[in-house]
């Protein structure tokens, strides 16, 4: 066959690709426990096969072609990555939004929030805390619910169906679309479209209500057990509006270290770097990035997302979210805002804030405007940090004098949370295992704390079934105690 | 045959002027025959074949073949379409066609033409070829991952703005490329113009204006709101 002949001889070492990237991680959530001498659990180790190497696919491509692009980075979030591109490159361009670009921007991004945080915590979290951990796998999972709770199911489809409505309306599709590009966007919405989400907004603010009563109903009826479920103290970090609320589309970076002090606040994320370094590990593809004022990535991990962001803020800038996120701190004299399982409620109250910004934006004229796009001095080097669902989002280009990509940097938010995971599953691996041997029950909660974060893996973002985990123990010297691996219909077998 | 000057297209009769050929005729009678390398304000180049069609029986292309009447012409068949995505296949591979991200996407004549004919994958093993980007020009950016070789640039630099900017050289598979006419072989160094007819001619996404890629959005773009086949017959009216 000539076309066998006329391959490229290495085309790993090509730049372009035809797979999407996502298809590069694996399946299976790969956990290993390392025990001590005294056979206690030392170290957690979530291996995590992260996207290495797209930073290399963008270099040489046009600074414009790079929002649209990046959204190829993830099939999760494919709306934060577009929006933390274009965000750095309105600096590459040198650009002041107008008011249009940046409400329909927002629209766009709360409409994400929206979406995804409907689809994690009634898709892939209202099974696991509706029925219980150790509830029959059959059970537990969308499915079950419809059947159980058909009420919280199907509202949990059509929110998310909702959030997926604005992106599609703001960005031109629902996944992967064009609407933000480097100094605004491309289009506004219509009279029509407008009318069009506005007829449901007002219901899916009160849906969006009733999660967080739920949530915080399940806390109540399990006080002792949520609290302490994989709970561990770490330092913290997200974005704040320049007078301290909650702004998930920008702001300044503010971090506070686990003892309730504040290390840096407001600080200019287009200099990231002086606060943020990155640690690599032999073990890990991932690496763990921490604050450099605190020496090392022993000492200076954090964790973002939901968690953080409804506790670091001072004040959600929406009055609903805002009363919630009251609730949320004073509950049971603040612990709920320090559980792992805290997330889910931090989660729901964000989704809040999500639908009661959408619903102010949709009674802003400006959406509706037709001042698009700007541009001002250009610039070698742009920074874009967004909060998306999962956490703090960076990306940082170099654009040489040609429009050319020269160099480029992402944070992911599963990178951040990357140690915290880690410490999430330690503490549950204590209280879990029994002896020497992995139990079902052990998985189960591994399960429900990797959960908790939402990562961006393809393990745990299956809708039906269980994340299926690989979970190995291993002795104080390096012996294999116990391996076993369970896979998506619940099935497990000891290696 | 009713009149001296018609021959028939998949049945139906088609008038044409001495001179014409199959394809000039098709176009003006409002019919569409899927092609790449041919454009209406340049001499056939031939090389696409994907206006392959039957000319009493036998394999034609309709952009250099001459209308003559009474010939019977196949165009729209199912054997020739398959031959057409067939061919469409082999330029995908041959190239690094990256849609998704391409900013040519919704406006290219490539990925409209594999649509029409219902291309679903790229079959094929992919070549990936190596072929480097020239950002070099202030305006205007060539990203010959996507050429086809088509030659209208190299006509339209030469035979409309007089600059042969361009030009087909090389030999097989790996050595047939377009050259850029300078000494350094960059557009930078050519009297490249971003308002020559050759910068706005080119059907897949190498030659583009820079800083507007993506600036229309989604339902806006050339071929969202009708196929390629509505597309090129409304403009031939
Ligand atoms: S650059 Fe474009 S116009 Fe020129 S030969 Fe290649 S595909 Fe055709
Ligand atoms: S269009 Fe006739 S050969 Fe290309």
């Amino acid at each position: 066959m000539p076309f066998e002949l006329e391959t490229a001889p290495h085309p790993e070492k090509l730049k372009r690709v035809a797979i999407e990237p996502l298809s590069r991680v694996e399946g299976h959530g790969k956990v290993t426990i390392l025990l001590d001498d005294d056979n206690h659990v030392q170290q957690v180790r979530l291996h995590i096969v992260e996207f290495r190497g797209f930073e290399k696919f963008i270099e040489g491509r046009p600074y414009w072609e790079v929002p649209v692009m990046v959204q190829r980075l993830c099939g999760i979030c494919p709306v934060s990555h577009h929006l933390a591109a274009s965000k750095a490159m309105d600096m590459v361009v040198g650009a002041k939004l107008t008011p249009t670009a940046e409400k329909v921007r927002r629209l766009m991004h709360y409409g994400q929030i929206l979406q995804s945080h409907a689809l994690h915590f009634f898709h892939l979290s209202s099974p696991d805390l509706l029925f219980g951990f150790d509830a029959d796998v059959a059970k537990r999972n969308i499915v079950g619910v419809l059947a159980a709770y058909p009420e919280i199911a199907k509202k949990g489809v059509l929110l998310r169906k909702y959030g997926q409505e604005v992106i599609r309306l703001t960005a031109g599709k629902r996944v992967h679309g064009t609407g933000s590009i480097p100094g605004g966007v491309n289009k506004s919405l219509t009279a029509e479209e407008r009318a069009l989400l506005l007829k449901d907004i007002y219901q899916m603010v009160a849906w969006s209500r009733e999660a967080v009563q739920l949530i915080k109903r399940l806390f109540e009826e399990n006080l002792e057990f949520y609290n302490a479920f994989g709970r561990f103290t770490a330092h913290s970090m997200c974005l704040v509006r320049a007078d301290g609320a909650m702004d998930l589309y920008h702001g300044g970076l503010r971090a506070r270290r686990a003892d309730g002090t504040t290390l840096f606040d407001h600080y200019d994320y287009s200099h990231y770097w002086d606060v943020i370094t990155e640690d690599v590990k032999s073990w890990s593809y991932m690496k763990f990035p921490f604050f450099k004022a605190l020496g090392s990535s022993e000492a200076g991990w954090y964790r973002v997302g939901p968690l953080t962001r409804v506790a670091l803020c001072d004040f959600i800038p929406t009055p609903l979210a805002d009363h919630e996120r009251k609730e949320f701190l004073a509950f049971d004299d603040g612990r709920a805002a320090g559980a792992t399982l805290g997330y889910h409620w931090a989660r729901m109250i964000e989704m809040l804030h999500a639908a009661e910004a959408i619903k102010d934006l949709l009674h802003d004229d400006d959406i509706e405007g037709d001042e698009l796009v700007t541009s001002g001095e250009r610039r070698e080097r742009g920074v874009g940090v967004i909060e998306a669902p999962r956490g703090t989002l960076i990306h940082h280009y170099r654009v040489d004098e040609h429009d050319q990509v020269i160099r480029a940097n992402l944070i992911v938010s599963t990178t951040h949370n990357n140690q915290a995971m880690n410490e999430a599953i330690r503490v549950v691996a204590r209280q879990y295992l029994d002896g020497h041997e992995i139990t079902e029950g052990l998985l189960n909660h591994i399960e429900v704390a990797i959960r908790c974060f939402d990562p961006c893996l393809s393990c745990a973002t299956h809708a039906l079934g269980q994340m299926p985990l690989d979970v190995e123990l291993l002795a104080a010297d390096g012996t294999r105690l116990d391996r076993v691996v369970r896979d998506m219909r619940g099935l497990c077998h000891r290696e | 045959m009713s009149d001296q000057n018609t021959f028939l297209l998949d049945g139906e009769e088609i008038a044409f002027t001495p001179g014409q050929t199959i394809m000039q005729a098709a176009r003006a009678a409002g019919k569409y025959i899927p092609h790449l390398c041919w454009h209406p304000e340049f001499k056939p180049h031939g090389s696409c074949k994907l206006c392959t069609v039957k000319v009493n029986g036998r394999f034609a292309s309709a952009c250099t073949t001459a209308a003559a009447a009474g010939l019977e012409v196949e165009n729209r068949t199912a054997e020739l379409d398959d031959k057409r995505r067939t061919m469409l296949q082999l330029l995908f591979i041959e190239g690094n066609h990256f849609c998704p991200s391409c900013e040519k996407s919704g406006n290219c004549l490539l990925q409209a033409t594999a649509y029409e004919l219902e291309m679903l994958t790229p079959h094929f093993d992919h070549f990936y070829p190596d072929r480097p980007v020239d950002a070099s020009h202030p305006d205007v950016m060539l990203d010959f991952n996507r050429c086809i070789l088509c030659s209208l640039c190299v006509q339209a630099s030469e035979l409309v703005d007089k600059k042969c900017v361009f030009v087909m050289g090389g030999r097989g598979m790996k050595g047939r490329k377009i050259i850029i006419n300078s000494e350094s072989g960059r557009l930078a160094d050519t009297d490249f113009s971003v308002d020559d007819r050759a910068a706005s001619i080119c059907p897949v996404g190498v030659i583009l204006k820079k800083r507007v890629g993506f600036a229309v959005p989604y339902g806006q773009r050339t071929y969202d709101k009708a196929p390629v086949s509505i597309v090129e017959t409304e403009a031939a009216k």
